[in-house]
């Protein structure tokens, strides 16, 4: 079977999910600009220990190999090292996501201590100037720490994830070699225009001119560098970037939100992407293998205006999560297109008087700390 | 493939890795190590079967005749063989285990 084949079973769905995001809590200590989930305060329907074991138990069944687990700040919860021991001895690996806060020496240990954990910590610039304008003062030196406990007690190889920015494409370079003296794996992903994300991307997003270096250097340092597959847009450049190369929404991404919501994928929490609760009958295996959003996106979807276009098989449109928030056609060039058709639709559309961009749902800003673009 | 390294794999007793876990899909199946954190997509059905038998038999020739593979198939499921061994999903099986 070829690899164009092995794609299109893909596309139709699988039987579980590959990549299962989970967020844990909408509670976080802090309100990085970007936040693909508007986190900030707890949600008061959060799943309880329970019910979250329950879908562990589920996940388990499904043979699902291993979960993303992000938030908010996952480790706010204080039942956090609870479930992920839980679900390490279902036979489920766990990488978390978080931005340091709370590992101290002690918690380091503890984390180096398990096995079948990956952590990831978020850094979004080199200095704290680049770093805290994203995501809030202090954090980097936060972020520092919590890299500076995980080396002393031998944690191993730790990822460092960075969300590639306009302002911190120059430094790729400055990351790597950071990543390089903790003994670390560098993780670079796109940002996405959701959640409070929505508002900074205009900011934040890379220039067309910047696409180009994001692809150049991610060619240039292959599968050395992860990324989640998340920057296959490029690949209409030339030579595919390492990954799979598709839009995994439904098909073999999902993520389940802090109380139990199922959406297609970590950056289209919207109602229009919502496809069931792992509370309602059946459990998230229902929502998974029925839900009438999910047998849909496993339907081939139309190329729309990029059917002309020569780079179609290369970038597949991009990312449906791009499109939507910045209100443009699920079946055309994503807003970052390389080919620049994303920009002229997203000119096209400020023209139009009243723009109508969807909302993220679920916001959970604190209302007194709503953060500020500086 | 050259025809000695072909007949070196063909020769060769392997086993997946005990880390390794194999989840049928429509497609063949899905196989993670929990080890090295590696997904690796099987793309024929039978290659789950063939993964399944590797520590039944004493070469991975045995394993195809065993799993009725056309012999006209083996050179491409050698091929699959040596990637999987280089992302020690599968490994050499070393005879005093047995
Ligand atoms: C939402 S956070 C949750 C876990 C934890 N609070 C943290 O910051 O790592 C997970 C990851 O998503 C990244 N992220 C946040 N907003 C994003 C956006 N709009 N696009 C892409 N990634 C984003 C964060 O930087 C972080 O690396
Ligand atoms: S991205 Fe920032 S605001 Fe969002 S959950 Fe992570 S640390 Fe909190
Ligand atoms: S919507 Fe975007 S982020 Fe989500 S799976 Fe599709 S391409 Fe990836």
């Amino acid at each position: 079977m070829s690899a164009e084949s092995l794609v299109n079973q893909l596309k139709s769905g699988l039987d579980a999910p590959i990549c299962l995001t989970w967020e844990l809590t909408y509670a976080c200590n802090l309100q990085c600009v970007h936040c693909l989930s508007s986190s900030g305060q707890r949600d008061p329907h959060e799943l309880s220990t329970a019910e979250a074991k329950r879908v562990i138990d589920e996940l388990r069944d499904l043979q699902v190999f291993y979960i993303n687990i992000g938030g908010g700040e996952p480790m706010v919860r204080r039942d956090f090292f609870e479930l992920v021991e839980y679900s390490v001895a279902q036979g489920i690996g766990v990488k978390f996501s978080t931005n340091g806060a709370f590992i101290d020496a002690e918690k380091a240990r503890r984390l180096a201590g398990m096995d079948y954990l990956d952590i990831q910590i978020s850094l979004d610039g080199v200095d704290a100037a680049t770093n805290d304008a994203v995501r809030g003062a202090g954090s980097y030196d936060m972020a520092r720490r919590a890299m500076d406990n995980l080396a002393a007690a031998d944690f191993g190889p730790f990822k460092i994830s960075v969300v590639v920015t306009r302002q911190n494409v120059p430094q790729l370079n400055q990351f790597k070699a950071l990543a390089d003296s903790y003994g670390a794996q560098l993780r670079v992903t796109r940002l996405r225009p959701s959640g409070r994300g929505v508002d900074s991307w205009d900011h934040l997003h890379p220039t067309n001119a910047q696409q180009r270096e994001i692809y150049q250097w991610l060619m240039a340092h292959g599968e050395g560098v992860l990324t989640g597959d998340s920057f296959f847009h490029l690949n209409a450049l030339g030579d595919p970037l390492p990954g799979l190369n598709m839009c995994g929404a439904g098909r073999v991404v999902c993520l389940i939100d802090p109380v139990g919501d199922v959406y297609a994928c970590p950056f289209v929490i919207h109602d229009e992407f919502r496809a069931g609760n792992v509370r309602d009958p059946g459990g998230f295996s229902a929502v998974w293998k029925q839900s009438e959003l999910f047998t849909s996106l496993r339907e081939p979807q139309s190329a729309g205006a990029c059917a002309s276009c020569g780079a179609f098989d290369a970038c597949q449109g991009g990312c449906m999560a791009a499109k939507f928030f910045t209100g443009l056609p699920l079946d055309g060039p994503d807003p970052e297109c390389v080919g620049g058709d994303g920009e002229v639709a997203l000119a096209e559309l400020a023209a139009v008087p009243v723009l109508l961009k969807p909302r993220p749902a679920a916001d959970h800003t604190k209302p007194d700390r709503r953060p500020v673009l500086t | 493939m050259s025809t000695d390294l072909l007949n070196d794999l063909l020769g060769r007793s392997l086993e997946l890795h005990p880390q390794a876990a194999v989840r049928p899909e429509p497609f063949g199946a899905l196989v993670y190590h929990y080890g090295n954190r590696r997904l690796v997509f099987l793309q024929h059905t039978d290659m789950v079967a063939v993964a399944r038998a590797l520590s039944q038999h004493a070469t991975l020739a045995d394993t195809l005749e065993a799993c009725g593979v056309d012999q006209r198939r083996w050179p491409s499921f050698a091929k699959a063989f040596e990637s999987l061994l280089n992302s020690d999903i599968v490994r050499e099986r070393t005879t005093d285990e047995r």
